[in-house]
């Protein structure tokens, strides 16, 4: 690449003239309908003439960050992030975010490089590792905290709460999942089966026999464990791609069933008044029914709809809990010593006599365990659950968050379960555009950190101590 | 003379038309290195997979002598590495690479440590039953590291390690399982000068210190004819030569299959 100004201004303009001629139609014209007269071409081409400069820009700023003009490239950066953000009078408020994000650009690609070589100095020295293994953990610790404070907080409003509540349930089920996918390695696209199994195990024993959320929660654990064990035992001879098409399959069985058998499900209608969780038999709600007291009588608080989240909240904090700590016990367990070896090597694992099958059905029902947890879970939240609720991209999106995480990284899954849940919410300003920054967010990932989020894997044993202190991935 | 370790008896491997190996008997004795040579495509890796359980022979008897009898073609897999106790290494190096050189001994101790963690329910508790039988799995651990001289690199990803390493450490990981038979396939294999010899001093370690019968697949004969008892010799799938090295070496059939038949020679 040549490195003169003159070359450089002829590549933005080239890039500027390709990106033109592609806008022109896309952007520059638009056809309004006149009501049965006919059609009107609306011309946009003011919008377009912005789009253009500002690529001509941001090439030129890409092109001074690839040649180590650092500092140009980031005023520019600075510059297009101003003019985006200032209240100027652009036709579209679009054009607004596509200024500021061409400036983001620029400004990361510019840090880049003194980034990746600060972080890749501090990986190799010593001290470097201790400090990250430090800041893991206190990482750890302060998403802990938040956790824990959240429904206090001032910005904890019901919608925040029904977002966090959904966060952290996919946070446990991507945990759950990553049990079978993470350690044991098996590519399993039906997770969503064992989360159903869950959820209408609840929703049955709760409507028809009174049963309680907190004693149909270990009883719907059970159930989907003994349905992984079931499921599994006959796929998982098989390896990869074909036990995904199998799970996958087996996800889509368990929601036609649910479909289709109407006198126990009673089908697409699906099953409604179910009970919530109760705090010590205490219910959230306004009048208690017969033989309950509320949660209000109970604790003499004054009665808010409110109380039913954060409680919710706090059920699904401590489920999700639970699952990490049992996942970091059990990986230093000889059971899951074996399930990250047969991800590595099954020949090898059966020539050191570890039984694979026993193995993996182990992996397969624990980890529907914790989906059934996630799932009773789920329908004491909705209080209405339908096959709607399971279908495919469900279990797509786990594995997504597992895999966009860093496959076998607890922390991983939190921040992959934050941006993919969250993101989407977030980004609901931008309207009709918000999925496509979705998208360009996960391409980002992938193409900066292809093997996740997360990539780091602690030894589950060492022979020679850390200093001080471990990491909490 | 002890009594044999192992006793192969008219096995015989069929793949469709291909007889891969054809009729061959032969015993290994406990604490004795045995090999078994012959040219490329013979039948030498065939024949671990049956006595390891990776093929079901088509015909023949494999048993394993020790506490009591084991018919191995009769047996799972698995079952072949956990209860009659036969070890084996690949002729293309099958660790975990991922784990760490720590973690890949702990591996293979994985069935004396599930028993001792109750099936892991003792585990979860932390029970110091399963607290002690962990330390003592490590402790054996780190005896192997030591003749294998990886201690310092004990907590590194078994897949970073240098190739000569890497064989060593997984002749350390088949003898953490506590075996009775050790089967190598070509442990010497992209070896250099200096590491075949640590090869040598080990393998005779594991035969004289340790007590265990060695079966030892290899084509590097310095390796062969300096720790070896006892030779068997495969051509085609057919034990063509049987006995201590250095008869074997001067064996006509054995050079000629090495060497090919010279037709001049042979009519000279």
């Amino acid at each position: 690449m040549k490195r003169d100004l003159p070359s450089m201004l002829k590549d933005a303009a080239l890039t500027a003239l390709v990106s033109a001629a592609l806008g022109i139609f896309i952007v520059g014209f638009r056809t309004n309908s006149l009501g049965g007269k006919g059609l009107q071409f609306d011309f946009q081409l003011v919008d377009l003439a912005i789009a253009v400069a500002t690529i001509f820009v941001g090439r030129i700023g890409l092109l001074l960050a690839a040649i180590g003009q650092r500092w140009p490239a980031l005023v520019l950066g600075a510059i297009l992030g101003v003019i985006g953000a200032a209240p100027l009078t652009l036709p579209s408020t679009f054009l607004h975010w596509f200024i500021v994000l061409a400036g983001a650009v620029i400004i990361l690609r510019g840090l880049w490089p003194w980034a990746s070589q600060t972080l890749g100095q501090a990986q190799r020295s010593r001290r470097g590792v201790h400090m990250s293994g430090v800041a893991a953990r206190w990482f750890g610790v302060a998403l802990l905290i938040v956790a824990f404070t959240m429904p206090f907080m001032p910005f904890a409003d019901q919608k925040t709460m029904d977002l966090a509540v959904l966060i952290l349930t996919y946070i446990m089920l991507g945990w759950g999942l990553n049990i079978v996918v993470g350690l044991a390695g098996l590519l399993d696209l039906g997770y969503v089966a064992f989360y159903a199994v869950g959820a209408y195990s609840y929703a049955l024993l709760s409507t028809q026999y009174g049963l309680s959320f907190w004693v149909v929660l270990p009883l719907a654990g059970m159930m989907a464990a003994t349905f992984g064990l079931v499921l599994g035992f006959p796929v998982l001879r098989l390896r990869g791609d074909y036990l995904a098409i199998v799970t996958m399959g087996f996800g889509e069985i368990i929601r036609l069933v649910l479909l289709n058998w109407v006198d126990l499900s009673s089908g697409p209608a699906g099953i409604g008044n179910i009970p919530g969780p109760t705090f010590f038999g205490a219910v959230f709600a306004e009048t208690a029914p017969a033989g309950h007291q509320t949660f209000a009588q109970m604790t003499g608080l004054p009665f808010s709809g409110n109380q039913r989240l954060i409680f919710l909240y706090y059920i699904i904090l401590a489920l999700a809990l639970v699952t990490n700590a049992f996942t970091q016990r059990i990986r230093r367990l000889p059971v899951g010593r074996a399930w990250e070896a047969l991800r590595e090597d099954e020949t090898a694992c059966k020539a050191l006599g570890i039984n694979p099958t026993n193995t993996k059905l182990t992996a397969f029902a624990v980890g529907a365990m914790f989906a059934g947890f996630a799932g009773s879970f789920f329908a004491a939240k909705q209080r209405f659950i339908s096959p709607e609720s399971f279908t495919f991209i469900e279990s797509a999106i786990i594995l997504a968050i597992v895999v966009l995480g860093g496959l076998g990284s607890q922390i991983g899954v939190v921040l992959a379960a934050v941006l993919l849940i969250g993101l989407p919410e977030w980004f609901r300003d931008l309207g009709t555009y918000r999925m496509v920054a979705f998208g360009g967010a996960m391409v980002l990932i992938m193409a900066f950190r292809p093997r996740g989020l997360i990539s780091h894997r602690e030894p589950s044993i060492r022979l020679h101590p850390k200093l001080q202190a471990g990491g909490s991935t | 003379m002890s009594a044999p370790l192992i006793e192969v008896e008219h096995l015989t491997m069929r793949f469709g038309g291909l007889v891969a190996v054809d009729d061959v008997s032969f015993t290994a004795r406990p604490a004795e290195i045995t090999a078994i040579i012959g040219p490329n495509g013979a039948g030498k890796t065939t024949v671990f997979n049956c006595i390891t359980g990776f093929y079901k022979p088509t015909i023949g008897r494999l048993t394993l002598r020790s506490d009591r009898e084991y018919l191995l073609e009769r047996m799972l897999g698995h079952e072949i590495g956990q209860k009659a106790k036969v070890a084996r290494t690949f002729q293309n190096i099958r660790l975990f690479p991922g784990m760490t050189v720590l973690e890949n001994l702990m591996v293979a101790q994985h069935n004396k440590l599930m028993r001792a963690s109750g099936m892991t329910v003792f585990g979860l508790l932390g029970l110091k039953s399963f607290r002690t039988a962990e330390a003592q799995a490590v402790e054996i651990a780190r005896s192997w590291l030591e003749r294998i001289d990886l201690v310092a690199d004990a907590d590194r990803p078994a897949g970073e390690l240098p190739y000569g390493a890497q064989r060593r450490l997984e002749i350390a990981r088949a003898m953490c399982t506590g075996p009775r038979l050790l089967c190598l396939d070509e442990p010497a294999a992209g070896l250099n000068p200096r590491e075949s010899a640590a090869l040598n001093d080990l393998l005779t370690s594991i035969r004289d210190k340790d007590g265990i019968g060695v079966l030892l697949i290899e084509h590097d004969m310095s390796v062969v004819m300096k720790i070896s008892d006892h030779v068997v010799v495969l051509d085609y799938g057919r034990k063509i030569a049987e006995g201590a090295p250095a008869a074997v070496q001067k064996d006509p059939a054995v050079i000629r299959a090495y060497l090919g038949t010279d037709e001049e020679e042979a009519h000279a």
